[in-house]
């Protein structure tokens, strides 16, 4: 990635026109103390929740009770503080639905990802008791190569596009998957993803042509591109970013990573902000001197 | 022969997909199906592609001793740490009872595996602060690059402050006395759905619009570049 340099101050200038050229190391240092103080303490507020937001929440909330889903973990650890506490509710919030849980994933550290954010669901105290079991009401395809054509190869025939899970079982010996051919087997559909290929390969290659019903989670970065999705109403909710982790928390009750790590977030937009506006006084400042 | 082979095949492939678009029944989607299988192969075979380039680039860097020469050295010990973490882990790993060695081959994955240890405690937070050192980068980028300079550049200024403050929740905090409804978060939402999307849609139409034309050219055999020539 190519940066602006810092300039190097000359001798004889005034403050503004030193301010204007601030060295990026006191920038990098006051967003360092920006992120990093508000992590030690709790920092609660309330938290306002996004129209695509709540769609998310209630898509999954008018699903009947028991109903099959399908969730595409598309997204590797860097993208994990935002799409991590995401999965984590989401997977919550499906179990309180008693839905059955089938976990593939288009990038390779998906399913690593699934398993830890399921990990999480099934500690909950609310499911601990509840005895899912794998096979039965939670399955973990793993990974496939092929990027968007094995989305399109799900639509024709799913289990022969993952013959074998995670674990390395044939996917068609798991009670979870029989009757499974292919996308209208599921009632719900609900993709991770921070990239290629993620959710807007789902809505091109599986909701055009299934007319299958999908939400997603993106990073904050990606979300922007799939708005025109949700505004059409190929998408029926979305999660964006670390807000979007922290609101759907919020509206699911269950508060967690999203809504902690917000504190740190609303610091940090904030001294970007008065960094912006100094350069902006400082450029002026320095315009009008000459 | 070099060059019509690939030609033919792509053309072939293309319109055996588009084909299969409008007419979605057999032969063609079993043909679709057979395609999409040599799709995945090609693809898979791509990322060994890859990994044995990576090595090649990082032992030539090493045995010439380029400059950085020690991050290709730190390359080559990572990629063969996890992939002996990851292929040799049933030799020294204990074994649940009744699984056969190939069964327990597969579980490298499996929480408490050295290719998990790999993943969790290495993997995971060091690709993870290289994508936050982004927000260093960005507020350092933002600072020099963000002046109100134009009518244009001041509006985009403003509609990212509004983005910014809209998506935490000091923002509604430190704007409490505007109206219900008027609130940041309510005007962020409103730029990100409707100035957003217009904009998002004529990119991603033109984005469209380019990939079908350079479809149809690789399709018809006019675009030729792709196999090494000229275009």
């Amino acid at each position: 990635m190519s940066l602006p340099e810092t300039p190097t101050p000359r001798t004889g200038q005034d403050f503004w026109e030193r301010l204007a050229q601030l060295d990026r190391r006191i920038i990098f240092a006051f967003i360092f103390l920006a992120l990093a103080i508000p992590l030690f303490f709790t920092i609660r507020q309330p938290i306002a929740v996004s129209p695509e937001g709540r769609a998310y929440f209630e898509a999954i909330e008018n699903l009947p009770a028991g109903s099959k889903v399908l969730l595409s973990f598309d997204f590797d650890p860097p993208s994990s503080p935002e799409l991590q506490p995401m999965a984590e509710a989401t997977f919550k919030q499906l179990l309180t639905k008693n839905c059955k849980l089938v976990v593939i994933a288009l990038w390779p550290q998906g399913p690593q990802q699934a398993e830890k954010a399921l990990a999480v669901a099934l500690r909950d105290p609310q499911f601990k008791d509840l005895k899912l079991e794998y096979g039965e009401n939670y399955a973990n395809l793993g990974f496939m190569a092929g990027d968007e054509v094995v989305i399109q190869k799900m639509n024709s025939d799913l289990p022969s596009t993952f013959p074998s899970d995670y674990k390395g079982n044939a996917t068609l010996s798991l009670p979870i998957m029989q009757g499974v051919k292919n996308y209208k087997n599921f009632d719900f559909i609900i993709n991770f993803s921070s990239g290629f290929p993620g959710t807007r390969e789902w809505v091109q290659f599986c909701v055009d042509r299934s007319g299958s019903k999908m939400i997603a989670g993106n990073t904050a970065v990606q979300a922007p591109e799939n708005y025109p999705y949700v505004r059409s109403g190929q998408l029926k909710g979305l999660l964006a970013g670390m807000k979007g982790a922290a609101e759907y928390e919020t509206v699911v009750g269950k508060p967690g990573k999203g809504v902690s790590f917000m504190g740190a977030q609303s610091v940090s937009h904030l001294v970007v902000i008065l960094f912006v506006i100094l350069g902006n006084i400082a450029y002026f400042a320095s315009r009008r001197k000459k | 022969m070099r060059r019509e082979i690939p030609l033919i095949i792509t053309s072939f492939v293309g319109f055996l997909f588009v084909i299969r678009f409008f007419i979605p029944h057999e032969p063609f989607a079993s043909m679709e199906n057979t395609a999409s299988s040599w799709i995945q192969v090609i693809k898979a075979f791509a990322i060994w592609l890859g990994i044995l380039n990576l090595l090649k680039i990082s032992g030539e860097k090493i045995y010439k001793k380029d400059k950085g020469w020690g991050f290709a050295a730190i390359v080559i010990a990572s990629f063969l740490a996890i992939s002996i973490a990851g292929f040799f882990f049933p030799f020294w790993e204990t074994r649940t009872p009744g699984d056969s060695f190939i069964e327990h081959a597969r579980k490298f994955q499996y929480p408490g595996t050295s290719f998990d240890w790999f993943y969790t405690y290495v993997y995971t937070p060091l690709s993870s602060t290289m994508f936050a050192t982004l927000a260093f980068f960005i507020a350092s980028a933002a600072f020099r690059a963000f002046r109100a300079r134009s009518f244009q550049a001041t509006l985009l200024l403003l509609a990212g402050f509004i983005v910014m403050l809209g998506s935490v929740p000091v923002g509604n905090a430190l704007f409490s006395w505007l109206p219900q409804g008027w609130q940041v978060s309510d005007i962020a939402d409103w730029i990100k759905n409707y100035p957003q999307v217009a904009g998002q849609r004529a990119i991603q139409i033109g984005i469209a619009l380019g990939i079908i034309s350079t479809s149809l050219r690789l399709i018809l055999g006019v675009e030729r570049s792709h196999l090494g020539g000229e275009g």
